[in-house]
């Protein structure tokens, strides 16, 4: 029965001329010569002539039928029926079947369908006949000749129409070959893809996600760094050497100690040794201090070009706001993009058999040796299916594993070696390294931040008095964090460089050309996703606190992430072996994205607390006139009309803010209940779907039957 | 696309490769195709050879590359694979074209197959997520179905030249 999904339609075309507008009777003798398949001719004689599909004939009598027995799985058909072919004729004059062959385009009513509506093929529109005609010949599964003749019949189509619709057919046609031609070729602008393509096909995908998230964070940091340099950086540069008629206003600061406003940066003082030099580069002190790089370079409170009046401090704000926003909105919609539906199955999606399965081979792999070990991989990810029955298993393997992470801030050494002893899956355990990794790394960053505050706003003994900050120590606190923003930076970069060059390549030479038990047993390096991808995190999340206080930064982090690339990928290509356990693709970009999200939202916490609570160094920066940094949007508001300004205090007032999260919390409702009532439909369709199967089946014996003894 | 089709033909029918059928032992050379264990079944299921030796001309190169390529909806790439993976060419995968297929995923050589417990076990899981109206085969719909819920097909099934 189910054979006749596939094989009606090629009876029809064996004629080598479809039969336009009528439907060909299904028992039409098939000419066997011209056949644009002739092995399906071949196909359908040597046919066994056993309907290829047992149903559940279990419960309506199995002494009914030849031999249809229940195997350990299934049912299946144990010996040939010897007079199948009245079934199978039977199974083809279904009114499914013919559906199935109009489908498939075996048979076309005549009527003009615009060809625009072929962006739209959903299966509405293969419902209807005259569907060949809606789509575009490519996008027909069938040879070369046969969409040659699906376009001359739609070429036929045409001429009935009037010239209007012809000219808009023929537009909308030559609009998405436009189209076509653009996106093909700006795919030749996308950043490495030669690299990566060949990445992909020496090292199979689950690599070549890390170089694209790689690529990713690249464009990421080159955007932000454009939003914030032509925003920040350009107009004060302009105005600092008077370009375009610009001037600077410096307001003089109202109601503070001038204590606070005493700020001596070290600077170019003349001639300097190297190595001092080489220290400031390193560390941000000293000559850096006073560039752009840092905060407190941008101590102005408006420019004037020609005419115009550019709030600095308010831009510098909106543009972090913007930055963030815009990383965010970019990062869930990578996500989201690589995480479609599932929401009515309840089936995880990466741990499906039938992924596993029947997209568990990349295609693009070209190396032979690869081949091999991606057979290996997919040997014992499939033999290790059958040990682990996953769903049960989740809850109880997440809560230890949480409990462990939030008390065991140990390093990913202990962590790398206790995972030997925990038997789970090959996947999760990439995920629960990665994920205690990620806590252990970012908690670093937090401890730092937590300690340099503390140093900032700890006012012990009235240090911090009059302007608020400790600043004695910190006359301009923000270039100070921007410096240890800095630094963590240049050293992230420097070691990733330094282990690249002397543990890796040295670790090879050793390794091939000598020949100690020992070494040998340390054997080559596998290429650790997990570790690298936590590597240029870290950096990322350092990138996005430390843009606020030093918004050159981001170009500073492009130019590594570009360098990085090229230092892995030679790594990868001469040192390393790719890796023996199995990594999907899109699992794990979806992982590296949520632990991407993770740390940008990690990063809001200590940009809000310092923005908001902090209050802003007086001796520098944009926002010496205010509190804190938050302060200059109150004040722009005020600086509004009136109406606009109740408008602005309505919504951020409880009025508007309770009422609005009633409706949503309404809304939300509503969406879930709606999803549960589609899983139910779904579930009860499938459910009839089987039952109408089996009812098929019998039906079709009993006619089958009664036709043998009539 | 058209040079690499050449290359593979001998020299002297160069000039109308056009017309020209590439024996599939040539078409195997091809480093796209050299690794991949579905070698055989993707030269059969290209081919429009009336002599059924699997030989492929450069229409039907032309259709396996836009099959593979990235802008091939879903729709044809689960079609094809559909048709790739039904090793007796019989419309519906059952259990022995399952069968064949995990072991043509495992590799070749004894010792890399799946013991005859742990296939019973992969082919029913397989089986119960994809098999809608349970009746022991997947046929087209089904196939269709559970492909477009897999989040890694449409990245793997790709050559790119």
């Amino acid at each position: 029965m189910r054979s006749c999904w596939l094989r009606a339609p090629r009876r029809v075309w064996a004629g080598g001329r479809r039969p336009r507008g009528s439907l060909t009777p299904p028992s039409s003798p098939v000419p066997a010569a011209a056949a644009p398949r002739p092995r399906r001719a071949r196909k359908r004689r040597h046919r066994r002539g056993a309907p290829a599909s047992p149903a559940a004939m279990s419960g309506l009598g199995a002494a009914a039928g030849p031999a249809w027995q229940r195997d350990s799985g299934g049912l299946s058909l144990l010996a040939e029926e010897p007079h199948g072919a009245a079934p199978v004729d039977f199974l083809q004059e279904l009114p499914s079947c013919q559906s199935a062959r109009r489908r498939r385009g075996g048979t076309q009513e005549c009527r003009p369908a615009l060809l625009g509506t072929a962006g739209s093929r959903g299966d509405a529109a293969r419902a209807e006949t005259g569907e060949l005609a809606d789509r575009p010949a490519r996008e027909h599964p069938k040879s070369m000749a046969e969409k040659r003749r699906i376009r001359d019949s739609q070429q036929a189509d045409t001429e009935h129409l009037t010239r209007w619709k012809k000219w808009r057919r023929t537009s909308s046609k030559s609009l998405k070959k436009a189209l076509t031609e653009v996106k093909g070729l700006s795919s030749y602008l996308v950043l490495w893809r030669h690299d990566i393509h060949s990445i992909e096909g020496k090292f199979g995908t689950g690599i070549q996600s890390y170089f694209s998230f790689l690529r990713f964070l690249v464009l990421l940091n080159f955007i932000i760094f454009i939003l914030m340099f032509s925003f920040v950086t350009l107009p004060t540069i302009i105005s600092k050497y008077g370009i375009f008629n610009s001037t600077i206003a410096y307001i003089s600061p109202k109601n503070i100690d001038d204590t606070c406003t005493i700020y001596k940066p070290s600077g170019n003082k003349g001639l300097i040794y190297f190595y001092t030099y080489l220290k400031d580069l390193l560390s941000g002190t000293g000559f850096l201090e006073v560039t752009s790089l840092f905060y407190g370079y941008y101590s102005i409170d408006a420019v004037w070009i020609s005419i115009m009046r550019y709030n600095l401090p308010l831009a510098y704000l909106l543009a972090t706001f913007a930055y963030l926003t815009l990383s965010s909105l970019w990062i869930i919609k990578r996500s989201v993009e690589g995480f479609k539906q599932n929401l009515v199955h309840d089936a995880d999606p990466f741990q499906s058999y039938c992924n596993k399965v029947f997209a568990g081979w990349d295609f693009c792999i070209t190396d032979p040796n690869a081949a091999r070990l991606k057979h290996r991989s997919l040997q014992y990810e499939l033999q290790d299916i059958g040990n682990v029955n996953s769903q049960v298993n989740l809850l109880v393997q997440y809560l230890p594993s949480m409990v462990i992470t939030l008390a065991n801030f140990i390093g990913p050494l202990i962590f790398a070696f206790l995972i030997r002893f925990e038997d789970y899956t090959p996947a999760f355990e990439i995920k629960l390294t990665l994920l205690r990794c990620v806590f252990v790394r970012l908690a670093n960053i937090g401890v730092l931040l937590f300690s340099l505050w503390s140093q900032i706003a700890g006012c012990g003994s009235d240090k911090c008095k009059p302007c608020g900050y400790n600043y004695k120590l910190y006359p301009c606190w923000e270039s100070d964090v921007g410096q240890e923003m800095y630094k963590l930076m240049i050293f992230d970069f420097i070691v990733i460089l330094a282990v690249a060059l002397f543990a890796d390549f040295p670790r090879k030479l050793l390794v091939t050309h000598c020949s100690w038990k020992l070494v040998q047993w340390f054997g080559h390096k596998e290429f650790e996703i997990s570790d690298n991808v936590l590597e240029i995190i870290y950096g990322q999340t350092i990138c996005w606190i430390g843009t606020f206080f030093s918004p050159l930064l981001p170009a500073i982090a492009t130019i590594k992430y570009f360098i990085i690339f090229y230092v892995k990928k030679i790594v990868l290509i001469h040192t390393r072996k790719p890796a023996a356990r199995p990594i999907r693709a899109s699992s794990s970009n979806f992982f590296f994205l949520v632990v991407l999200l993770i740390g940008l939202l990690l990063a809001f916490i200590p940009l809000g607390f310092s923005i908001a609570r902090i209050p802003s160094s007086k001796a520098c920066g944009p926002f010496r006139n205010f509190n804190t940094s938050w302060e200059v949007i109150p004040d722009t508001i005020l600086q509004f009309p009136t109406g606009l300004q109740q408008i602005l205090f309505g919504i951020a007032s409880e009025a508007f803010a309770v009422p609005f999260f009633v409706i949503l919390c309404i809304m939300m409702f509503y969406v879930i209940a709606l999803a549960r009532a589609h899983k139910r439909v779904v579930e009860q369709l499938r459910e009839q779907l089987v039952l109408e199967s089996r009812d098929k089946m019998f039906l079709i014996r009993k006619i089958a039957e009664a036709q043998r003894y009539p | 696309a058209y040079k690499r089709f050449s290359e593979l033909l001998p020299k002297e029918e160069r000039e109308n490769a056009y017309s020209a059928r590439v024996p599939k032992s040539q078409i195997l050379t091809l480093p796209e195709l050299r690794a991949n264990p579905f070698q055989h079944r993707i030269c059969h299921v290209f081919s429009t050879s009336e002599t059924g030796d699997d030989s492929m001309s450069f229409e039907d190169f032309l259709d396996m590359l836009s099959v593979f390529s990235d802008s091939a909806t879903s729709d044809i790439k689960s079609h094809y694979a559909f048709r790739i993976f039904d090793f007796d060419n019989d419309g519906i995968l059952d259990r022995k074209d399952l069968e064949h297929l995990v072991n043509c995923l495992t590799g070749q050589g004894e010792e890399s197959q799946l013991s005859g417990a742990e296939m019973e076990q992969l082919i029913q899981n397989i089986l119960e997520e994809s098999d809608i109206d349970k009746d022991g085969t997947i046929n087209l719909s089904e196939f269709q179905h559970v492909v477009s819920r897999s989040p890694d097909f449409a990245s793997s099934f790709k050559i790119v030249l």
